[in-house]
């Protein structure tokens, strides 16, 4: 069986469990997902399938290494490629294409994607640092606070927690719940946030 | 975005009885004891409604021994098996917080002619 998907992340909503509590839930077009090329031990050192995502709105222009690569699986272009692990290569061949029934609902999955850039970010929302008083003449904000030791190390000592570029980052949201699947709309909902904006892509990985 | 109303549009209850501000109305809550069911009603005036679409809730008080109560039902939810009108009021706000501060007679709502 197929690990994994590849979708755009749609938006986010909310919705009701049995109980009638309310829950939140992130809607993903995943899939469907092509077949490029089909990686195998014997020669690539390891057994993968390469995915094109398809989408509504095709892929007209591509390079041209890259259009020799889709003649070859005889498939449309696209413009994301991703590989997923799997082994049984006999059983599918490049073209074949893979739908959101692979998830069931209730499932565990896990969703990979880029999260929102939040730029030059100062040290108490990089790294949880706590601040200090922002009133009664407090005179210490937001600031980092002492790096280090003077003479002795005469340095600042390597990976130390500082403000800096934050976000735009490869996030993973591990065991999160497939509330509802739509084969027809290609759709996946699921419980919960999942990184980046809306229109960004991401990987759905099984359990 | 057209996903999402469809996504939505699949919870939302389709035989809502349109009710406003100020309407008396009995809430039939769903409540799970075990695996028995029964229903629960909770009578009250409308003094809010908030949200759109599938994320509507609204605001329910009532005067209960002599200490006022208010709940906040998501109207889309499946523990409302339904919203009963029992009577509609005229009134001129759109929240009725005001309703808070008052006790007795003064907190009473005129009905619609």
């Amino acid at each position: 069986m197929l690990e994994g998907l590849i979708g755009k992340k749609i938006g986010m909503t909310q919705g009701f469990d049995e109980k009638g509590n309310s829950v939140p839930l992130t809607v993903i077009k995943a899939g469907p997902c092509t077949v490029i090329q089909r990686k195998s031990k014997e020669k690539d050192g390891y057994a993968a399938l390469q995915l094109g995502f398809v989408e509504e709105k095709g892929v007209k222009r591509q390079r041209k290494a890259m259009l020799g690569h889709f003649k070859k699986s005889g498939s449309p272009l696209t413009r994301v490629l991703r590989e997923f692990r799997f082994e049984g290569q006999a059983e599918v061949k490049e073209g074949d294409q893979f739908f959101v029934d692979i998830f069931k609902v209730g499932e565990k999955v896990h969703v990979t994607g880029t999260s929102k850039g939040k730029g030059f970010a100062g040290v108490v929302k990089r790294h949880h640092f706590r601040g200090g008083k922002a009133s009664h003449g407090s005179m210490f904000h937001r600031a980092p606070g002492s790096i280090g030791a003077s003479s002795y190390p005469s340095r600042v000592v390597r990976g130390l927690r500082m403000g800096g570029r934050m976000g735009h980052e490869r996030v993973t949201v591990r065991n999160v719940e497939v509330f509802q699947s739509d084969k027809d709309n290609n759709l996946l909902v699921i419980k919960g946030a999942v990184p980046g904006p809306n229109g960004g892509y991401v990987l759905i990985h099984r359990a | 975005m057209n996903l999402m109303q469809w996504v939505e549009d699949k919870q939302m209850k389709k035989d809502v009885e349109p009710f406003g501000v100020g309407d008396t109305v009995k809430v039939h809550v769903i409540i799970k004891e075990g695996d028995k069911e029964r229903i629960q009603i909770f009578q009250g005036d409308v003094i809010a409604k908030r949200g759109r679409s599938l994320s509507t809730t609204f605001t329910v008080r009532k005067i209960s021994f002599g200490i006022g109560v208010e709940k906040i039902f998501p109207l889309h939810s499946k523990s409302i098996k339904k919203v009963e009108i029992v009577r509609t009021t005229k009134v001129r706000r759109a929240k009725l917080y005001y309703l808070r501060n008052l006790k007795g007679k003064a907190a009473r709502l005129r009905e619609e002619k």
